[in-house]
């Protein structure tokens, strides 16, 4: 089943053709990846989807609904959440505050109140609302083993510590779709196990996860769908098995043989 | 000398209310602006103008204040919101500059002999300073309250997210926009309200006091006192209003010249940030949500110290 | 034809007040450029470099009525002046920003801005309230040119500008340190990395700046006078010249300077608004460059990187 579905997407920047007529799937309930070299528009593809870039032409279609240049926060609250290349934490904030600001328009609207009516109560009863969410981000926290660091600030985690810290914060909207923008990037074997454990975690949870990844390692251990990007266009589509025996795969990765 | 004390503290008291509206600007939200003279200027003459030429009551003026300076603010907030750092505060400081150039042009002599507010047929004076202060801090108080619970609030969560990081805030289905131009519209009605009282003080509106020195020293209040840090804003009022006013408070106002005091006004600036250029109390150290009890929290601070000390 | 040549006249003095304003725009520039920070206290460097040339140009001139040593004694106390303000711009970076390079930026903001007041008010305090006629070195009878009326301090202005801008621009093109520079304000980790003595350009970069900001300054007080908060407007507006431009961009401080002479000059007559609202005219042109070109009319296109 397709959760997302972008439809000829294309990105131009003065003359660079970023991202040419891609077709990307989503499937619900696996783990996507998104592979290509360096420059492929990877990332230029994730930001168009979660509204941080404005697609030149074509459609993106989440959920039977076309999201196609709605602004980031609101693509977000429709259940897409993302962490990003280079980490983008709130520095001068306790880790168990960044989850909680992932949590932020989770907790306290009420369908039932308008959102006047809302506001107005979070304001009176503030302190109430921030234990309930110092809660809940609490129980993100354990999730993934971070409970003793949560009074620590952001800035003073370990690089490894600090993007699991991002996918937390991430995960606490409790998104259908999460992307995941090169979390192995830094990490040492070690790091990168644990990131493995937990996009097995997150996916046991029924999250469909989209993620770009250089090291072919995870990805070919934990992706069960992967589409291949190069130079703006989607070249593969397929399975690890596939991919990996793909000519043109090749050919983009390590160049043609007669060159 | 007990006078220019009394003096110094009606002074803090209307620059605090400017500060607490800079700091929810600048401290909360993190947009760097320069234009609080501009909503203190409208204040001023929201108040002079109901007061004076429509003969109405004072207590009138001051929502009217509030009203016109959000709605300005709202209106140098939707355009500018786009700007970032450093371009932001050239655009409001150059607003600023517009909207005191505008009121000089239309009368530059401003309004004079403007009626005393007054409360159930009581006149507060500027001859009698008690009164005034305790309605200027009353005020204050009610303001300090009102922005203490704002900022504890799902409102000051999503603010701080956006000072922090406007990206990562938009990820977290946070609406930027709407509180950039929601924290402006605040902080501008906030410093109305601060115009209306000058004006109740001085009974005098001039369009030349509305300087770009004025938003400076506004600014300077928060940092000074501590960024996002409410107590410590105040406070940043306080050391300021006394410097302004320290050579009158010792009597010696002949023998030091005006100059001097803003001489040791600009030394305190460098030194100040120098020294410790996260304010003198600190940025705000509240902690959403955070359950442990206030003696749990104060033993880990001193924990933590210690830790670094021996690190160091 | 005499609105035109009335229209012309206004353009003239517009690309002399520009002139000024350009010389001063290229500090900001230039410290923005590297520092990435408003220098707020540049203003009132261009009052000292006033007060300066003032001092000096009275001091050599005596009793003397010679034409030809008052103008040398004006030239000599321009370059008494620049060196005065040199050492001084540098003097200022090691006391007041040089500690809080690496703390929030609103710090060195703020600090400049307590070197600002130190700096107005010391000289209110030493030289007293009151403004003071910069006297002409030559006689200032204006030419006339088929209607258009043209001072000699006017043409003494503008030759001079050109001249340090040529200069200025030859400096950062051609020279070692020049170079230096601009690599600095590409990219100053990498630039420190591949051994320019970062601490050396950027009081390079000051020196500079105020050098030109009193040359600013003194030709400036032919038209304002000299007084010790002369530097607050006419800084403010050599700013807003710097961001018109396009700030960090050298090329751009001129031509925004220029831009906004000419539209402080010709814009009230044109629109038919009080030459008192002038200031107006200039912030208003700077919200709207702000607003459809952030980076000014030069500038490059910064995105962030998400």
């Amino acid at each position: 089943m397709k959760i997302l579905e972008t439809e000829n997407l294309s990105r131009i920047f003065g003359g660079v053709v970023a991202v040419n007529d891609v077709n990307f799937s989503v499937y619900e309930g696996m783990v996507n990846g998104l592979i290509g070299p360096n420059g492929a528009g990877k990332t230029t593809l994730f930001n168009q989807i979660t509204g941080m870039d404005k697609p030149t032409r074509g459609k993106i279609m989440f959920d039977g609904k076309d999201i196609t240049g709605l602004p980031a926060w609101k693509i977000s609250r429709l259940g897409i959440a993302r962490t990003f290349q280079n980490i983008r934490l709130y520095r001068e904030l306790t880790v168990v505050e960044n989850v909680m600001m992932g949590l932020h328009f989770k907790v306290g609207s009420d369908p039932f109140k308008g959102r006047f009516a809302q506001a107005v109560k979070s304001y009176f009863c503030a302190s109430k609302e921030n234990r309930e969410l110092y809660a809940q981000a609490m129980e993100w926290l354990s999730f993934f083993g971070m409970e003793s660091e949560a009074q620590e600030f952001a800035r003073n985690l370990p690089y490894g510590r600090q993007r699991e810290l991002e996918i937390a914060r991430a995960l606490a909207a409790e998104p259908k779709v999460l992307f995941l923008d090169e979390p192995a990037a830094g990490m040492n074997p070690a790091e990168t196990e644990h990131l493995m454990g937990i996009v097995d975690k997150i996916k046991k949870h029924g999250i469909t996860v989209v993620l770009i990844e250089h090291d072919m390692k995870l990805v070919m251990n934990i992706c069960d769908n992967i589409t291949v990007l190069s130079f703006g266009q989607k070249i593969a589509e397929g399975s690890p098995e596939e991919i990996r025996s793909n000519p043109l795969v090749i050919e983009a990765y390590l160049g043609r043989e007669d060159d | 000398m007990l006078n220019f004390f009394q003096l110094i503290i009606i002074y803090a008291g209307i620059y605090a209310l400017m500060a607490i509206g800079q700091n929810c600007i600048t401290g909360n939200t993190g947009m760097l602006s320069l234009c609080h003279a501009g909503f203190f200027c409208i204040g001023s003459y929201a108040t002079g103008i109901i007061c004076k030429t429509l003969g109405l009551s004072f207590w009138l003026s001051l929502p009217v204040a509030a009203i016109c300076s959000a709605v300005v603010g709202f209106l140098i907030g939707v355009p500018t919101l786009r700007l970032k750092g450093d371009y932001l505060c050239i655009a409001t400081l150059g607003l600023g500059e517009i909207i005191r150039n505008i009121a000089t042009n239309m009368n530059p002599v401003g309004l004079m002999s403007i009626p005393r507010a007054e409360l159930f047929g009581y006149q507060f004076s500027s001859r009698n300073k008690v009164t005034f202060i305790l309605l200027v801090w009353f005020f204050v108080l009610v303001a300090y309250i009102l922005f203490r619970q704002l900022s504890h609030s799902r409102i000051g969560r999503a603010m701080t997210a956006v000072r922090e990081d406007e990206v990562a805030a938009q990820s977290n289905g946070i609406n930027v926009a709407k509180y950039k131009i929601g924290a402006f519209t605040l902080g501008a009605a906030i410093g109305g309200t601060a115009g209306c009282f000058a004006t109740a003080y001085t009974l005098t509106v001039q369009p030349s006091s509305y300087t770009f020195m004025v938003s400076v020293m506004v600014l300077c209040m928060v940092v000074l006192g501590g960024m996002g840090n409410l107590l410590g804003v105040i406070v940043g009022a306080f050391i300021i209003e006394f410097i302004q006013y320290f050579p009158q408070l010792v009597g010696l106002s002949s023998v030091i010249p005006a100059q001097a005091t803003q001489i040791i006004y600009g030394l305190c600036l460098v030194v100040l940030m120098i020294w410790r250029p996260q304010g003198i109390l600190g940025r705000d150290k509240y902690r959403y949500g955070d359950p442990r009890s206030a003696k749990e929290r104060l033993v880990s601070f001193f924990r933590r110290g210690e830790k670094k000390g021996g690190k160091a | 034809m005499n609105t035109l040549i009335q229209y012309l006249q206004y353009f003239l003095n517009g690309v002399t007040l520009g002139a000024i304003y350009a010389l001063i725009a290229l500090g900001y520039t230039m410290v923005y450029g590297i520092l990435k920070f408003i220098n707020f206290a540049h203003g009132d460097i261009l009052m000292i470099g006033a007060y300066t040339g003032l001092f000096t140009y009275t001091a050599l001139l005596g009793e003397s009525t010679n034409a030809a040593w008052m103008l040398t004694s004006f030239f000599i106390a321009m370059l008494v002046s620049m060196a005065f303000c040199a050492i001084l711009g540098m003097f200022i970076e090691k006391i007041a920003y040089k500690p809080l390079r690496n703390a929030n930026r609103l710090a060195p903001l703020l600090s400049a801005i307590g070197v600002s007041f130190i700096l107005s008010n010391g000289a209110a305090w030493m030289f007293g309230t009151q403004s003071r006629r910069f006297p002409y070195p030559f006689d200032d009878t204006p030419i006339v040119i088929a209607g258009l009326s043209i001072t000699p301090h006017q043409i003494l202005t503008i030759v001079v500008s050109i001249i340090m801008m040529i200069v200025l621009t030859s400096f950062v093109n051609r020279t070692r340190m020049g170079k230096a520079m601009r690599a600095t304000s590409l990219d100053q980790p990498t630039s420190e990395l591949m051994g320019i003595d970062v601490n050396k350009v950027i009081s390079m970069t000051f020196a500079i700046g105020s050098a030109l900001a009193a040359v600013g300054g003194i030709l400036a007080s032919f038209d304002f006078r000299v007084y010790a908060s002369m530097g607050t407007m006419t800084g403010l507006k050599a700013f807003v010249a710097a961001v018109i431009g396009g700030i960090g961009n050298i090329q751009g401080a001129m031509l925004g300077g220029i831009i906004l002479g000419i539209l402080e000059s010709v814009g009230a007559p044109l629109l038919g608004i009080p030459s008192a609202l002038r200031d107006t005219i200039a912030f208003a042109t700077l919200i709207i460059i702000l607003l459809v070109k952030p980076d000014g009319i030069l500038g490059k296109n910064e995105r962030e990187k998400v």
